[in-house]
C-alpha cells in the first residue's frame, strides 16, 4: 500500500462525464462529493468498483434552522479505498417530509447496521434495506432522537416504566 | 423468675439474631454500567477490602444476592433489566443507589437517562460523589448494617410501612400516575389532603 494516496482525479473525471458535473469541493487534501439522492446508488456502485472497497461510516447530520441550508438532512458515507489509501466523503441531501435514500447494503454488507443506526436517530428511511429496525434505542420508541426538533430531555420516555415498590417483590 | 445462666449463653430477641446475621453477610450484586463500578471494583479489592464488613462476596447471579449496588447511569434501555434483576434477588434484599448518575442521573440530563432509578425500584442508601470514593461506599454499606440491626425484622415487616411504598418521586413529575395512583393508595390521600389544606 503506498504511503500517500494518489490524487483522485482519474476517478472523478470518469465520474463527471459519466453522471454530470457533481459538485466537489477540496479541503486540506480531503475531497468531498454532493450527488442528488436519486442517482446515489449508480455512483456509489461506480466508486465501489473503481477501488472504494471499504465503507468506513455512514452517518447524516440534521440542517434544521442552520442558515443557507437548502435541505434538511444531509448524509455522509465516508469511503476508503484499502489498495490506494483513497478516501472520499459523499454526500447525500434529502428532505421531509419521509426523507428516503436507497440503501448501499447490496455494495457494502457493512452499511447494515449503520444504515439501521441512522434510521434509529435520525429517520431517513434506506429503501432496499433488508432489516430496517432500530439499532440503539428501545424497540417500543416512537421518535428519532438526534433530530434537532427533538428535545434534549425527551418526550417522557424515560418516565415511562412500571413503579416496582417493596410489595411487587 | 430468677434463672442462673451459664456464662457462655446469650439472651437475645429473633429479630435482633437475624439481623445480625444478615447484616454482617450482605452479598452485593454488583449492577455497574459506568465509572462507578470501577470503583466499586476497588472497594472490593484488597486495599479497600470489603471483606472486612463481611460483603466481599459479590455475586453475578441476583438469585444469589441480597444487596445490589447500583453503581453508574441507568438508560431506559437498561432499566428493565435492573427491574427484572431486582425482581429476581430473594428477600430480604436492600438497594444502594452508588454515585450521582444512579440517585440523580447526574450530569446526564437526557432522554436516554433514567433520572434517578429510586423513581422504579426501592433504594435504601445513596452514596453521593461522581464517582464515590471506596471509603464512602464502605460508609454506606456500614450505614446499611446499622440500618438493618437497628429496625431488621426476622418476617422483614420493616419493609411493609407506608413510608416505603409511597410512590414519591414519581409522583412529582407526572400528574398521570398521581390521579391513578390517589384513587387506591391511602397515604397518598392523605397526603394530598394535608397539601390541599396547607394552600
Amino acid at each position: 500500500m503506498p504511503a500517500t494516496a494518489p490524487p483522485l482525479d482519474d476517478i472523478l473525471q470518469p465520474l463527471q462525464e459519466r453522471f454530470g458535473a457533481l459538485d466537489t469541493t477540496t479541503f486540506r487534501g480531503q475531497t468531498r462529493l454532493v450527488v442528488p439522492a436519486q442517482m446515489s446508488l449508480e455512483v456509489f456502485g461506480f466508486l465501489r468498483d473503481r477501488g472504494f472497497d471499504l465503507l468506513v461510516d455512514v452517518t447524516c447530520v440534521d440542517y434544521l434552522e442552520y442558515r443557507g441550508a437548502k435541505q434538511r438532512y444531509g448524509m455522509v458515507y465516508l469511503l476508503a479505498s484499502t489498495g490506494t489509501n483513497q478516501r472520499l466523503t459523499v454526500r447525500v441531501f434529502v428532505d421531509d417530509p419521509e426523507p428516503t435514500v436507497a440503501s448501499v447494503v447490496p455494495l457494502w454488507a457493512s452499511a447494515n447496521w449503520l444504515e439501521r443506526e441512522v434510521w434509529d436517530l435520525f429517520g431517513i428511511r434506506f429503501s432496499g434495506h433488508p432489516d430496517l429496525r432500530r439499532l440503539v434505542m428501545p424497540e417500543e420508541f416512537t421518535a428519532h432522537p438526534l433530530r434537532k426538533d427533538y428535545p434534549m430531555q425527551g418526550r417522557g420516555e424515560r418516565h415511562n416504566f412500571p413503579i416496582l415498590t417493596r410489595e411487587d417483590g | 423468675m430468677a434463672l442462673e445462666l451459664p456464662e457462655n449463653v446469650v439472651v437475645s430477641r429473633l429479630d435482633e439474631l437475624a439481623s445480625w446475621c444478615r447484616k454482617n453477610s450482605l452479598w452485593p450484586m454488583p449492577f455497574a454500567t459506568a465509572c462507578c463500578g470501577i470503583e466499586l471494583m476497588a472497594t472490593g479489592a484488597s486495599k479497600h477490602d470489603l471483606a472486612r464488613f463481611g460483603a466481599e462476596v459479590f455475586r453475578f447471579s441476583p438469585r444469589q444476592c441480597d444487596l445490589m449496588i447500583v453503581a453508574g447511569r441507568v438508560t431506559m434501555k437498561m432499566l428493565p433489566v435492573l427491574q427484572r434483576i431486582w425482581l429476581q434477588m430473594h428477600e430480604p434484599k436492600w438497594c444502594i443507589s452508588m454515585g450521582a448518575c444512579a440517585s440523580t442521573g447526574g450530569v446526564f440530563d437526557t432522554y436516554a437517562v433514567v433520572q434517578g432509578i429510586d423513581r422504579f425500584i426501592p433504594v435504601d442508601m445513596y452514596v453521593p460523589g461522581c464517582p464515590p470514593r471506596p471509603e464512602q461506599l464502605i460508609q454506606a454499606i456500614i450505614d446499611l448494617q446499622d440500618k438493618i440491626q437497628r429496625e431488621g425484622t426476622i418476617s422483614g415487616r420493616e419493609f411493609d410501612t407506608a413510608e416505603r411504598q409511597l410512590r414519591k418521586r414519581a409522583l412529582v413529575e407526572s400528574a398521570q400516575l398521581l390521579t391513578l395512583d390517589a384513587a387506591r393508595n391511602p397515604v397518598v390521600q392523605r397526603e394530598l389532603a394535608a397539601a390541599a389544606h396547607q394552600h
